[in-house]
């Protein structure tokens, strides 16, 4: 089959799929029941009708435009007409379909138009809509496929049907689940309780006392938000860098065998719940914490809640973020040229000379990077401010309480949502140009002969004499955390017990079989399957947004890559609060299911996928593509033949780190949870609430414990895969 | 007709990025094999992957055997390409590479493998089919590339630098295989490289290319003993250019040397571009002499290369770079001796 005739197939596909789902599917969202019980319903009920029989019998005749779409694009793959004509056809065809079906989405509600100004225009409406559902869902997907066909048949995207559509088609999806969430959340902030906007009410949310005010400098109360968060990010990310710096200086250039424990270490943070260090500290200065008890029982002194506040942060921070900054140094302290130090050295400059005038300065660029990266991680930071925060408040817990406390004001939460995005989009920019101005850094793939320099025995000694007790006490707070679970009530009565795994995690044999008794049996498993399903749609889409990146060249390139890395810098909080926000009214009602929360999962991580593909492409010759697309491969045939068998380590790597992600993040679903969804981490959040640390440290336990196992278990299958190729390399033929 | 190029241009990036294929026209007459040679940064990768699709060009107009391919992509061309690095799939054996083309175009199982093992014979790898591609040498993973590519039987087969990554010993002996299953199968090969002694050894054309244009293009007779400009002459044979003047009578003066040129120029300042070889050593000099049509020089430079001598000499030209076969002789730094040109080697251009 030719190339022409294989994509005329495709293209009427793409119609048919959009012309079934018009006329088979339940075309609104199903809120009670599943799609099968709903596919009977079809022809009846306005609930459960098709497109085709809303339009025609429900009084909804908007829904005609999608298949008017529809139609024109079915002509224009019924029979082969020049590229241009087929080209110009099916962009109508989609256009007309999208603009009609989103259009009329957005303008009409449940009740009717959803503006004031549309019905004195038009008349009031006898019936509105609810959200869009599975009909609905694939009329657009297979409309934008065949938009992004139309650009490439016009002779965009180099020709290539898929690229265009995949473009097309990821674009489409970060428009709606990144940009439009967080743009309508904080249009929220300008918007007063009757629903008028007004700079007015931007400025009396924003310009307050509680937010900028300078009480702590003047010695008179306390100090707005925005400087709290800034000053905590500052120490944070400052902490972090000096100490992640000193550990790979240490690790890579200290002639020790630190690099094993190190790399656990590194590990660390992304199998944690990002909670459980700030809950090892408690057990260790809290108000019950062995601390304050050595201190009353030697010298009488009565126990308080010191530790609570801007250094129980920052030093819960510090533990969480250090093996962050630990990484990036790592990969830039191996970066630099050994050969470059030899240089140095063969010019008379000694070790220390050597240090300061040349490995120092070419680290600068990645000390810049971990610094700025910090500074990101502990704004967007929410777990630990908030059971460590006492009386200092930052952003993202004062967004959380905005929402869930008593005041309860949308508005408020979207404003202050509004300056944390603004301090996060200003670092993201900053990092991005530091990124960018970095080059020379950059490892070529040219083998380096030289040997790495030893470091000067002065700074060796700094690096052994910070770093070293750090580790020891990081060590000593996981095990705490580790040992909580395990004692009857940490404080009082330090006896041993397993009665919080009982009551968290029992399991009876009752008259029905086995039961699944513990409390916290039901969150586990909604984690589990939440998390599961989200990592391969988040994998899948971020190593195609990375090759989209790393192998084709579009127009809009550059925007397109911001916003695929957008979520990184969209501190969780906000992106919680941008979802409740813009899907809980039609036309994408989504509030209060579990896709929902799955598509947080999906979107939260996803710069994590594209960041992973990114690095494989990078190692991936590029000749490798185009020497399959020599040999008459299709777009498609290069992907699934040569780039995805090659980018298998990559693929399961960004599984992995989704999978574990999604089980341990917290910020962003903490808002999106229901008693129908709640997930591992808000329940433990709940439980540290109540004070009842035993069941959530033997509840962390066993998350941590779980990861690894997950964790190791696919890495052991990765690593499997390059020794069979070894072996395989060995064998004489 | 085999490939043809009309007046193509190619620039990365937007309207006022320059452009680094300036309009360039040419023909690969077909089941010819025509060079594209040039400094790097010429020009001559990018055409190169125009022809193969890997690149759309920003005007102007490419045919392969007299269709219009220019907005067709790679698959669509019957092109074939061999990689600078090869490229072979490192997950598929040596069979897997090779046959790769014919499974992806819908060739039965049967066939495609019967092909497969021809074309590794052809190029002398069978009994290597269950090979991967980083248990062969570098000699063997070319000949897979070159299995693998004409196996489609392509009308255009297109080489990028094949032989940088190997060593001089097999680079000559690939060179020649290349070159002997062109001839055979009446292929038609462009083939880029930046070694004119590569370029000069296999080609039936030679496309020199500067700075996105063709300085010239010719057989290799033409472009070596012919050089249409200084740059070409320079770039051909390492000729070192000198400023001279044509006479009336249709003789070039040199210093002290006068020329008869092969070729006639107009009376005025012109340039003889003059290689290595074409300087004869004659006797040493007293001091002072001064003998006719003769060029005094001072040895500045003597390097011994086995087969013969790399000389520097210091004249009233300026510095003279001659390749003396004479390993006999007894070199002094310090000597004078007296240069002649008894008349091939030597190359006028005008100014």
């Amino acid at each position: 089959m030719n190339p022409a005739l294989r994509l005329q197939r495709a293209l009427q596909g793409w119609v048919l799929l959009g012309l079934l789902s018009f006329a088979l599917l339940p075309w609104y969202f199903l809120q009670q029941m599943s799609l099968m019980d709903a596919l009977p319903g079809i022809w009846a009920g306005a609930e459960t009708a098709s497109g085709w029989v809303q339009s025609s019998g429900h009084g909804r005749p908007w829904l005609w435009s999608g298949l008017a779409g529809l139609l024109v694009c079915g002509l224009a793959v019924l029979v082969p007409w020049t590229a241009r004509t087929q080209g110009w056809l099916l962009l109508l065809g989609s256009l007309i379909g999208l603009l009609g079906l989103l259009g009329s989405g957005f303008a009409i509600g449940a009740t009717g138009w959803v503006f004031e100004s549309l019905t004195t225009l038009w008349g009031v409406l006898p019936t509105g809509q609810y959200g869009m559902g599975w009909g609905a869902a694939l009329v657009l997907f297979s409309l934008v496929v065949l938009l992004g066909a139309a650009l490439a048949r016009l002779g965009a995207f180099r020709g290539d049907v898929f690229v265009a559509s995949a473009v097309v088609l990821c674009s489409a999806l970060l428009a709606l689940f990144v940009v439009y969430p967080v743009l309508r959340s904080l249009v929220a902030a300008w918007v007063d309780d009757t629903g008028a906007y007004a700079w007015m009410h931007l400025l009396e949310r924003v310009a307050t006392e509680r937010v900028w005010g300078f009480g702590c400098v003047q010695g008179a109360g306390r100090c707005g938000v925005a400087w709290n968060t800034l000053w905590l990010a500052f120490i944070t990310a400052t902490g972090t860098t000096v100490m992640g710096t000193l550990l790979a200086l240490w690790a890579e250039r200290g002639n020790t065998r630190l690099a094993k424990p190190l790399n656990i270490l590194a590990m660390l943070p992304i199998i944690t719940p990002p909670f459980v260090v700030g809950l090892g500290l408690i057990l260790l200065f809290g108000r019950a914490g062995l601390f304050n008890q050595a201190l009353e029982w030697a010298f009488g002194v009565e126990p308080g809640r010191w530790f609570y506040g801007v250094f129980g942060i920052w030093l819960a921070q510090m533990f969480a973020f250090t093996p962050i900054a630990f990484m990036i140094m790592r990969g830039v302290v191996q970066g630099v040229s050994p050969s470059m130090e030899e240089a140095a050295q063969t010019l008379r400059a000694s070790r220390m000379q050597t240090f300061w005038t040349v490995t120092l300065p070419l680290l600068k660029p990645g000390l810049a990077n971990a610094f700025l990266v910090g500074f990101i991680e502990s704004m967007a930071d929410f777990g630990n401010p908030i059971i460590v925060g006492g009386q200092y408040a930052v952003l993202s817990t004062e967004i959380f309480f905005a929402i869930v406390g008593a005041a309860l004001d949308p508005g408020m939460a979207a404003a202050l949502a509004l300056v944390l995005t603004g301090f996060a989009l200003a670092v993201f920019f900053v990092q991005r140009q530091v990124l960018a101005g970095s080059s020379f850094t950059t490892v070529s793939g040219k083998g380096d002969a030289g040997v790495a320099m030893a470091l000067p025995p002065a700074v060796l000694r700094v690096c052994r004499s910070i770093a070293g007790p750090w580790l020891l006490f990081t060590v000593v707070v996981y095990l705490f955390a580790f040992a909580g679970g395990f004692v009857q009530t940490w404080g009082r009565d330090f006896t041993f017990t397993l009665g919080h795994f009982k009551t968290a995690f029992d399991v009876q044999l009752g008259e029905f079989g086995w039961v699944f008794a513990g409390t916290a049996w039901k969150s586990l498993f909604t984690t589990l399957s939440l998390s599961a399903m989200a990592a391969p749609i988040c994998a899948g889409l971020g190593l195609l947004m990375a090759w989209l990146l790393a192998r084709t060249e579009f127009r809009g390139k550059a925007a397109f890559e911001f916003s695929a890395l957008l979520t990184f810098a969209i501190p969780g909080t906000v992106l919680g609060v941008s979802y409740i926000l813009a899907f809980n009214v039609s036309p994408v009602e989504l509030t209060g299911t579990g896709l929902v929360i799955v598509l947080c999962f999906v979107f939260r991580n996803l710069p994590v996928g594209v960041r992973a593909g990114t690095a494989a492409f990078k190692q991936l010759d590029r000749s490798l593509d185009e020497a399959s697309q020599m040999l008459r491969a299709s777009t498609l045939t290069t992907l699934r033949r040569v780039v995805l068998p090659l980018l298998k380590p990559a693929l399961v790597a960004a599984l992995v780190y989704s999978f574990v992600r999604s089980m341990t993040t917290v910020s962003a679903v903490i808002f999106l949870v229901t008693a129908q969804y709640e997930l591992a981490t808000t329940y433990i959040i709940g439980r540290v609430g109540n004070g009842d640390y035993g069941v959530a440290l033997a509840y962390c336990t066993v998350l941590m414990l779980l990861m690894s196992v997950i964790t190791w278990g696919i890495q052991k299958l990765v690593g499997q895969r390059q020794l069979g190729r070894r072996t395989a390399a060995s064998t004489p033929a | 007709m085999g490939i043809q190029f009309k007046q193509v241009t190619k620039r990365y990036g937007g309207a006022d990025s320059p452009l680094v294929v300036q309009g360039i026209d040419f023909v690969v007459p077909k089941g010819s094999l025509t060079t594209i040679l040039g400094p790097s940064g010429c020009g001559k990768t990018t055409t190169l992957r125009m022809i193969a699709g890997l690149e759309a060009p920003t005007g102007g107009q490419i045919s392969i055997d007299g269709v219009d391919v220019t907005h067709l992509g790679p698959s669509e061309r019957n092109v074939s390409m061999v990689f600078q690095s090869y490229a072979l799939f490192p997950h598929m054996n040596v069979i897997g590479n090779v046959r790769y083309g014919l499974d992806v175009s819908g060739v039965h199982k049967t066939e495609a493998l019967e092909r497969a093992h021809k074309s590794l014979a052809l190029v002398g790898l069978a009994g290597y089919e269950e090979r991967l591609p980083s248990e062969l040498s570098g000699g063997q993973q070319q000949r897979v590339a070159l299995a693998r590519a004409l196996v489609l039987e392509p009308s255009v087969l297109l080489f990028d630098e094949p032989l940088s990554n190997l060593d001089a010993r097999l680079r000559r002996s690939m060179r020649d295989e290349i070159r002997h299953l062109q001839q055979r199968l009446g292929l038609t090969v462009a083939y880029v490289t930046h070694d004119q002694s590569e370029a000069l050894a296999v080609s039936d054309q030679i496309i020199v290319m500067e700075a996105g244009r063709i300085a010239q293009a010719g057989t290799p007779q033409d472009l070596y003993e012919r050089p249409a400009s200084a740059f070409v002459a320079g770039f051909m044979g390492e000729a070192v250019l000198f400023d001279g003047q044509s006479l009336a009578d249709g003789s070039v003066q040199l210093g002290p040397l006068r020329l008869l040129p092969r070729h006639p120029v107009a009376p005025g300042a012109v340039r003889a571009a003059v290689r290595p070889e074409a300087w004869l050593v004659g006797r040493e000099l007293a001091g002072g002499e001064q003998p006719a049509q003769m060029l005094p020089a001072q040895l500045k430079q003597c390097a011994y290369l086995g087969s013969f001598f790399e000389l520097t000499f210091e004249t009233e030209l300026g510095p003279v770079f001659v390749v003396s076969p004479e390993v006999e002789r007894d070199w002094r730094i310090g000597q004078v001796l007296a240069l002649s040109l008894p008349g091939q080697g030597v190359s006028v251009v005008a100014v």
